[in-house]
């Protein structure tokens, strides 16, 4: 019986790390395609993201510091901990130090190297961390007060869809959805494909191989927060895909319609509009 | 058997993913801003290089080809030498337009060196003052297939530990030397 349900849960492990990269590569790819066509192009082919994060692996090797490899490296670990987590239906609020360790750990490895750009990407991204990491908490909180519990089994298995009883909420998970793709008007520490953010924000230092743990630790936390998304819907599966179509949809929509905007722009608008949302849901929670 | 086919495989998918997913670095040497506009008129919608999974780079350590256009001075070769350095192999250069090929008219005044591949060895060369988008993309389609052909890999030997340690203890030994 024990080792019945170590031998499932290592298999949901497996499953979550190969198929969540997969995904989110995919998603990328159609995000490309469509923004392509939003702009009258072609665009590139649907697996150019995996294309490109071959072609880093096949790059020279070249590190700037070993301490930049080794929290790159941590980075990944912790989002790939935090995804594999979710699935197996863990703490929620785990999963959420977890993943904001995993952060703060990018951070760190691009203040590894002594290069002014990469330092002034690094705060940058600092302070989108501070950012979306209160509106992120609000939205498990709003979980907690309706089913009763931060575990993901009861979250999941609540009989109706949450959305119906916190949808100002998932706007704030929109908010924080567009900071962590790096979608204008909020890509100031480094833009997605193209775009260029002095150098190349926090990215600039590192290259090759760092580039793509980096750029992969990245896809799965896009992974675990599209999931947190899909909780919102957790009762129907195609309910679930609705969400992530209509989330897809509509960042693209920002990205081409926003132009970039300042830090100190993006931490009073996200923090006023993300806590004033979150907490007229709470009130109504508690009123009805 | 298995493994071997699997393990060709995968040589071939990291092959064809190095032609896929090129970078580009648009370097402007001192030119009249013509084969500039060139150059950056391909990113647009009339012709989207996008569509082969090329991207403007604004970083050296990202990018895989070098676009340089106008003609090299004697200020500015160093910080094409410097670009070229910082950019991870394989790596490839296409000169654009006839100033980067030669110097074009300016080949005999003071202050110009000449074309590029007397500062950094070029792969391609695209004539034209200025260059024709079409030829532009030719140029880079071509140097793509150089960067093919270019068998260097993870395994460079400026990569290994062991010559990280021989030029660590040559710069030390240079720092040394102008102590004295």
């Amino acid at each position: 019986m024990m080792l019945s349900s170590v031998i499932h849960a290592l298999l949901i492990a497996l499953a979550v790390i190969v198929l969540a990269p997969l995904a989110v590569g995919l998603y990328q790819g159609l995000d490309r395609k469509l923004t392509a066509a939003c702009q009258g192009r072609k665009g590139p082919p649907l697996a150019q993201p995996f294309y490109d994060m071959l072609k880093l692996l096949t790059k020279q090797r070249a590190l700037a510091s070993p301490w930049q490899s080794f929290f790159a490296t941590l980075y990944l670990f912790a989002s790939i901990t935090a995804l594999v987590l979710f699935y197996l239906g863990a703490d929620l609020l785990m999963i959420f130090f977890i993943s904001a360790a995993g952060a703060v750990c990018f951070v760190i490895s691009a203040i590894a190297v002594p290069s002014p750009y990469g330092h002034i990407g690094a705060q940058r991204e600092l302070l989108q961390v501070l950012a979306y990491e209160p509106l992120l908490f609000l939205v498990i909180v709003g979980f907690y007060l309706v089913t009763g519990s931060f575990m993901l089994d009861t979250i999941a298995a609540y009989p109706a869809p949450l959305l119906l009883t916190l949808p100002l909420m998932a706007i704030v998970l929109g908010y924080v959805l567009t900071i962590k793709l790096r979608k204008s008007p909020f890509d100031i520490s480094a833009c997605h494909h193209g775009h260029q953010e002095i150098v190349r924000g926090v990215q600039t230092e590192f290259a090759g191989r760092t580039l793509a743990v980096t750029e992969l630790a990245h896809w799965y936390e896009i992974a675990l927060v599209l999931s947190i998304l899909m909780l919102f819907w957790a009762t129907s599966l195609w309910g679930a895909l609705l969400l992530l179509a209509a989330a897809f949809v509509l960042e693209i929509i920002v990205d081409n319609v926003c132009a970039r905007t300042s830090w100190s722009f993006m931490l009073i608008n996200s923090w006023i509009t993300g806590l004033t949302l979150a907490v007229i849901n709470i009130l109504w929670l508690q009123v009805g | 058997m298995l493994a071997k086919e699997t393990i060709s495989k995968i040589k071939e998918l990291l092959a064809k993913a190095k032609v896929k997913s090129p970078w580009l670095l648009h370097f402007d040497c001192g030119s009249c801003n013509g084969c500039d506009i060139e150059t950056l008129a391909c990113l647009t919608p009339v012709y989207d290089i996008e569509r082969f999974g090329i991207v403007n780079m604004g970083n050296p350590k990202h990018a895989d080809i070098l676009l340089v256009t106008g003609t090299v001075n004697h200020k500015n070769k160093k910080v094409l030498k410097n670009l070229y350095e910082q950019m991870l192999s394989p790596k490839v250069v296409v000169a654009i337009g006839s100033c980067a090929l030669s110097g074009g008219i300016f080949k005999d005044c003071p202050n110009v060196v000449g074309g590029v591949d007397k500062v950094i060895p070029v792969d391609v060369f695209v004539p034209g003052c200025p260059a024709k988008p079409e030829a532009i993309i030719d140029g880079v389609v071509l140097g793509l297939q150089k960067l093919a052909a270019k068998t260097e890999t993870a395994k460079t030997t400026a990569g290994k530990p062991s010559n990280r340690l021989k030029v660590k203890a040559k710069v030390k030994e240079k720092v040394k030397g102008k102590g004295k």
